[in-house]
């Protein structure tokens, strides 16, 4: 492996890890509340355990207010959590806006999910772009040198010419040009990690490999470690070294994502990925892997399910799902792959068989 | 096929006026037929969305219209063009017979009320004799509808995450029980799981009241599974349009051709990602004849200096294409 700079740590080692991530929002109910004292809370995100490494991808699939943006607003230090660590090379960051904020922002950038609200609609590209470069340093000397850097990024994000997107403002672009425009951004801090939500969803097929491929020659030439939150669990096969899936505010499988994607564990990641969208399917030479079980509602997350949050939908729940959390367990002899569901557990699996807790990090 | 719900006849889109306007969107023809899924498919700033705007008259400046009607044929009595009705008029054909989930809608809901009042507001306007219990059930129906549970309805509009927002987007625009539903990228923040529900919710939906939906979208791989037909769209102009098994089986546009050769496989061996090269064209620039040529593996003699019609190749009547590898009878003979 190369490294840029002789005393940079090595490609692999980790860079920003999370433990016991926790964040409950507190909500007020209606009626109900005026009369019963107790405090409710939207459990958002419970007990998350992973870790970002350099010069690698990592994907977290899943349900829709799963919590995965909640995640990475946390990982950015924008919310203060409820509970759990988290730590940038070995060292805990608690940081709250000012100063400190900002040197923890130059090195861990968050790409929002929604360009239609992030991008500040009376400025234009040019301002958004040079404060970018400017809040980090990296705007040059010159007004030369901020001209070649404005016209790199917009490059990077295939906006060219240059010319027609630097003086546009926000409402003149289409979604997926705005969205471009949120990943420039972001590159001008030269982050070591970026933490993108969603980064591709509003981009045509062809534009969405460009900049997943731009993504993937950042983290190779820049050694970045990126969080990828993505829908499109193919692209996380193509793009991520490791998947993670999240259900109802809960890690419950991780592994390589070529693993994950082709003999996915848990029940909800089965459903999920035997529900992506199939053209072979109509065509009638897809084979018949319908959707496992596509009905049942997603929890509600202000009184989560007990147990496993996933037993009220589960079609091969059993008694103790729904009073125990299931804990990480390793899924038959793939190094790495683990999953949260009582099916793996050696009681069900039989005594000699490979399952056992997990005790070390997602995908090591 | 069933009868037309929706005629567009060669619309054209521009934003601005004079020297500097921009034209996003050219000359399209599209016709949209009672209960069918309509998919609209093409990359980024084709002009997918300024078409939705510009059909539904919802063009923000310097958005206009330069030409073109749009005819509505209402389930009883005689067909309108939409351009032509007073502001008034409008208002209330929009609310009658169409709406419109826009690009971002998760950005779209007012962020000072709750999610209950707003959904309420809209069923009020829609049914203005309904009492608040009955709008309060229907609120929760619909949120059930988009599975959001219902313990959630006193949210305000930055408590919900972006798919959830966009889900109350689609249950919003289902409370109208309209006759033409357009949905600007109404699923890009929905797990598949949810995306599966949705749609076929709405397709339920559809059989029961008869509907018809404009889909836009960048997804290909989903408008082939979930709509009838799909239009794909290139620099402003339709440049292929067929039934989605036959677009998806043999592509005769090399445009979408590409683009079926560009998404990711989710199952099977993972093969070499091809895409498509070169940069979307410039719409202050479009490059003479087929817009598409400076990218195209196949052009040749004519590709850059005439524009291939769309128009049915000759041995597929139920397709249209923009070709001149596949040259319509007529315009072959221009
Ligand atoms: N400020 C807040 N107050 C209360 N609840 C919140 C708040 N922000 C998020 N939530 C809730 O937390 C849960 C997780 O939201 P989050 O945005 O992290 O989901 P997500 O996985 O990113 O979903 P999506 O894929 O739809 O974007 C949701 O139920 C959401 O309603
Ligand atoms: N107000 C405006 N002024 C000038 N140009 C505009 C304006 N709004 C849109 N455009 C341009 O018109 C073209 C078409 O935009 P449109 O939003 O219709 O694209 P789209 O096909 O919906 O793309 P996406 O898939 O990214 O949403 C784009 O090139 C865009 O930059
Ligand atoms: S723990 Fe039980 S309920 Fe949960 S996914 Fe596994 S089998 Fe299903
Ligand atoms: S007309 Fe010519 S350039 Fe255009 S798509 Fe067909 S072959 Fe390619
Ligand atoms: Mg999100
Ligand atoms: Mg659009």
């Amino acid at each position: 492996m190369t490294t840029p700079t002789p005393s940079a740590p090595a490609a692999g080692a980790e860079v920003l890890e999370a433990i016991g991530l926790t964040k409950h929002f507190p909500v007020r109910r209606r009626l109900r509340g005026l009369f019963s004292r107790t405090r409710t809370a939207v459990h958002a995100v419970d007990d998350v355990r992973l870790t970002l490494h350099r010069g690698r991808v990592t994907a977290l699939v899943g349900e829709s207010g799963s919590g995965k943006s909640t995640v990475a607003r946390l990982l950015a230090q924008l919310y203060p959590r409820t509970a759990g660590t988290i730590a940038l090379h070995g060292e805990p960051v608690t940081v709250r806006g000012g100063r400190p904020f900002r040197a923890y922002a130059r090195r861990v950038q968050l790409i929002f999910q929604d360009p239609f609200a992030s991008l500040n609609p009376v400025h234009t590209v040019r301002y958004h772009l040079t404060r970018a470069l400017r809040v980090h340093g990296n705007a040059g000397r010159t007004d030369a040198d901020l001209d070649a850097a404005l016209r790199r990024l917009l490059e990077r994000v295939r906006l060219t010419p240059a010319e027609r997107y630097l003086d546009a403002f926000p409402h003149e672009l289409s979604g997926g040009q705005r969205q471009r425009i949120a990943i420039a951004r972001a590159l001008g801090a030269d982050p070591e990690v970026l933490l993108a939500d969603e980064p591709v969803s509003m981009l045509d097929v062809s534009i969405r490999l460009g900049v997943l491929n731009l993504l993937r020659e950042l983290k190779e030439r820049f050694d970045l470690a990126i969080l990828y939150i993505t829908h499109d669990i193919a692209s996380a096969r193509y793009f991520a070294d490791e998947t993670l899936v999240m259900y109802a505010g809960r890690l419950v499988e991780g592994g390589d994502s070529e693993t994950v994607t082709q003999r996915p564990a848990h029940p909800y990641t089965r459903l999920l990925i035997g529900s992506a969208p199939d053209p072979d399917r109509i065509t009638g030479d897809g084979g018949t892997d319908v959707a496992e079980r596509g009905d049942g509602e997603p929890p509600s997350l202000i009184r989560p399910p007990a147990g496993c949050r996933f037993h009220p939908r589960c079609p091969v729940a059993m008694p103790r799902c729904a009073e125990e959390l299931p804990p990480r367990l390793t899924v038959g002899d793939h190094d790495g792959h683990w999953t949260a569901c009582w099916l793996y557990h050696p009681d069900v699996t039989g005594a000699g068989a490979a399952a056992a807790p997990v005790g070390g990090e997602a995908g090591r | 096929m069933s009868e037309p719900v929706l005629e567009i006849r060669r619309l054209s889109v521009d934003y601005g006026l004079g020297d500097s306007a921009v034209r996003a969107v050219r000359d399209v023809d599209l016709t949209l037929h009672r209960g069918e899924v309509l998919g609209l498919a093409g990359e980024s700033g084709s002009g997918k969305s300024t078409l939705a705007y510009g059909l539904t008259r919802l063009l923000p400046p310097p958005g206009v219209i330069s030409g073109g009607e749009v005819v509505y044929h209402p389930v009883d009595g005689p067909p309108v063009d939409v351009l032509t009705l007073s502001p008034t008029q409008l208002r209330a054909f929009r609310w009658a017979e169409t709406s419109i989930v826009f690009q971002g809608a998760m950005n779209s809901l007012n962020p000072v009320h709750k999610v209950s009042t707003q959904l309420m507001d809209v069923i009020r306007a829609h049914q203005p004799g309904l009492g608040r219990p009955a709008r309060l059930a229907r609120a929760r129906e619909l949120l059930r509808l988009v599975g959001i549970s219902a313990d959630r309805l006193d949210s305000y509009p930055h408590q919900l995450s972006g798919g959830m927002r966009q889900r109350v987007m689609i249950g919003m625009a289902l409370a109208l029980e309209p006759q033409v539903v357009i949905m600007d990228e109404p699923t890009t923040a929905l797990d598949v799981v949810m995306q599966r529900q949705i749609l076929s919710q709405l397709a339920e939906l559809r059989e029961r009241l008869g509907f018809a939906v404009l889909f836009i979208t960048h997804d290909l791989s989903l408008l082939v599974e979930f709509s009838d037909r799909i239009a794909i769209m290139y620099g402003g102009r339709i440049v292929e349009q067929a039934p989605a098994a036959q677009l998806y089986g043999a592509a005769l546009h090399p445009y979408t051709d590409g683009l079926l050769h560009s998404f990711p496989a989710l199952r099977g061996p993972r093969r070499e990602l091809t895409g498509i090269p070169g940069a979307p064209p410039d719409l202050r620039a479009m490059p003479d004849g087929c817009a598409f040529h400076p990218r195209c593996p196949r052009a040749f003699a004519p590709c850059d200096s005439r524009l291939p019609r769309l128009g049915p190749p000759a041995d597929a009547p139920d397709r249209a294409v923009a070709c001149w590898l596949h040259p319509a009878p007529e315009a072959a003979t221009r």
